[in-house]
């Protein structure tokens, strides 16, 4: 379904440059969960608003390769083609939902938004906004239509998240870090949510996180990323097990455990990995 | 809210008391009763006429306080025209004797009608370039945008009057260059230019500062989400950041609601068209107390109901806002 080639992005220009990811190479299948794991910078997050565009250009420069979604290529997309894949075919979620919910909409005219955009045929909106929230676990969902974001706590507002990326039934969801702002008990209802909602419609999903920790239960693959390149990548439960690259097998060291005596972190040397 | 009104409302009282007071401590303490009536009267006043002027107005009375004994302490100058005021009755001029309610009933219109349009005019073309502006992103646009709206700013109203008068007006001779007439549709011809000239001095700092307002909005994460719902970047602009720049934009619109009522002093007289920008102007000159303080205290409430209703919209655009 998601075929990215050798793709690279830029930011800058000039002497400023900076290359962001270089010339990766992913692919995820029709209802397949791929863990993206990574440090800060190291162009996972760039990589996921890539897949439809959505970096602002400039300072972003997509200075190779190409990204195939069904066959066609999302770099040489027009405007308006661009704009059916974003929500309706490629849906996000992202870290922060306290701010990434417009404050000034309710959450049924934000939900209803994306249903305009993409499912013109569905006549009952509120009746298809109230589906959603239900689906997403939201209690008495009804009830929950005109509330503004605000009166809304940060799990429930995830919640909402969600259901408005799957509100257009997409066939890919990207989830950029979506409980990284969470405490750790929302943190696990919300991987619940996602992966009782991956089972029940059949959706591909890109989930972009620095933790190891959360991965294990919910991903069919996992691809590590460090410094713009793409370093090693498996099945979930090989890679945990049994990681091959020296940058993978410190990131899973740093997972606490329960139990465990408090120590210092594994750190890398830098120099090995060039 | 309604307790969250009444509060405010009792606020305005020692506002209102304090900006009166101070204006009459200018007028009346730096320059006394006596050298109005003076200046008012001539040089060549008899004492006589000087007296029978101070008593008519009520200005032969003590200034703040009546400290003379078997007179009550509040029977003072300041303390009576307050009370005067308290009513909402304005007085009359102490130069002509016309009702001040009168006066300012007449020159509503004129000031109204200048600054109305002037004012929906510079609204909508500032919103709509600078919106442009954020919409076409473009580096060399932007620079010349920026750079026009500095040269907007850098020059000054009266050169722009000056401009208007004589080219537009005398060379071209497209619209007068002096004057008011009320005349149904032949006074539009005496309002383009002054309402032009307040349109285009006004557009620069609007423009960027509208811009700079929106270009922060694009930034935020709700933005982002909106672009990744597949919404076009006009439904963004017009549907997103203009609702959320619109709470800040708010604060800057509403708190100029006094002005339009009030008048702009300048191009008023620059015109000669008679609005309350005008009648103050030459109640200053005068010097005409009665009406200087009539405007002052109009003013004030205007200008505080004014903040009073930003927040009442405050409330109305941000739904995280409660009144209380």
């Amino acid at each position: 379904m998601l075929e990215i080639r050798n793709l690279s992005i830029d930011f800058g220009k000039g002497s400023a440059r900076v290359q962001a990811v270089k010339g990766i190479n992913l692919t995820i299948a029709t209802g397949e969960t791929l863990a993206l794991v990574g440090e800060s910078g190291s162009g996972k997050s760039v990589t996921g608003l890539a897949l439809t565009r959505l970096l602002p250009e400039p300072p972003a420069v997509y200075s190779g390769g190409e990204i195939l979604f069904d066959g066609q290529d999302v770099l040489k997309m027009g405007a308006a083609d661009l704009r059916r894949l974003r929500g309706g075919k490629i849906a996000y979620v992202f870290q922060e939902p306290s701010t990434s919910l417009n404050p000034v909409f309710t959450i049924r005219n934000q939900i209803a938004e994306a249903l305009e955009l993409h499912r013109p045929e569905v006549e009952d909106i509120d009746a298809e906004v109230v589906r959603c929230l239900d689906m997403v676990g939201i209690v008495d969902p009804a009830k929950r239509l005109h509330d503004y974001p605000h009166q809304l706590s940060g799990g429930m507002q995830q919640r909402v998240m969600i259901a408005m990326a799957l509100a257009c039934r997409p066939q890919l969801l990207v989830a950029d870090e979506p409980t990284t702002a969470l405490d750790v008990t929302v943190q696990a209802q919300i991987l619940d949510q996602l992966r009782l909602l991956k089972g029940q419609v059949r959706m591909g999903m890109l989930l972009i996180t620095h933790n190891f920790g959360i991965i294990g239960g919910i991903a069919d693959r996992v691809a590590v990323m460090f410094r713009g390149n793409i370093v090693e990548e498996g099945p979930t439960q090989s890679v945990l097990r049994d990681p091959q690259h020296p940058y993978t097998k410190a990131l899973i060291e740093c997972i606490p455990k329960l139990g465990q005596r408090r120590r210092r972190l594994t750190t890398i040397d830098h120099s090995i990995l060039g | 809210m309604f307790a969250y009104l009444v509060r405010r409302l009792l606020f305005f009282v020692p506002i209102i008391f304090g900006v009166m007071l101070l204006t009459f401590v200018l007028f009346f303490v730096v320059q006394s009763p006596n050298a109005t009536a003076r200046r008012v009267l001539g040089q060549r006043a008899t004492p006589k006429a000087i007296e029978n002027w101070l008593h008519n107005r009520g200005y032969d009375k003590p200034l703040l306080i009546n400290q003379t004994p078997g007179e009550p302490w509040h029977d003072s100058l300041f303390l009576n025209q307050m009370q005067r005021l308290a009513t909402f009755d304005l007085g009359a001029s102490d130069v002509t004797g016309r009702p001040l309610a009168e006066i300012f009933r007449e020159g509503a219109l004129p000031s109204l009608l200048l600054t109305v349009p002037a004012f929906f005019a510079s609204l909508v073309m500032s919103i709509g370039l600078s919106l442009y502006l954020v919409f076409i992103r473009n580096k060399a646009v932007d620079l010349a945008a920026s750079l026009l709206c500095v040269m907007l700013m850098s020059v000054p109203v009266m050169v722009y009057v000056i401009f208007g008068q004589f080219v537009v007006a005398q060379v071209l001779n497209y619209f007068p260059a002096f004057g008011f007439q009320l005349k149904g549709i032949s006074t539009v011809k005496f309002l383009v230019l002054p309402v032009c000239l307040m349109v285009v001095s006004g557009l620069g700092s609007e423009v960027r500062l509208f811009r700079a307002l929106f270009l922060e909005e694009m930034g935020q994460d709700y933005i982002r989400t909106a672009r990744a719902k597949g919404a076009s970047t006009a439904v963004v602009l017009l549907r997103h950041v203009l609702k959320n720049g619109m709470i800040n934009l708010i604060t800057l619109l509403v708190a100029s609601l006094p002005f339009l009522i009030m008048g702009s002093l300048l191009l008023e007289n620059f015109f000669g068209i008679p609005g309350l920008g005008n009648v103050l102007f030459s109640a200053i000159q005068a010097p005409d107390f009665a009406v200087v303080q009539a405007s002052v205290f109009l003013g004030s409430l205007l200008y505080l109901g004014g903040l009073l209703l930003t927040d009442i919209c405050y409330a109305w655009a941000d739904p995280r806002i409660r009144l209380q």
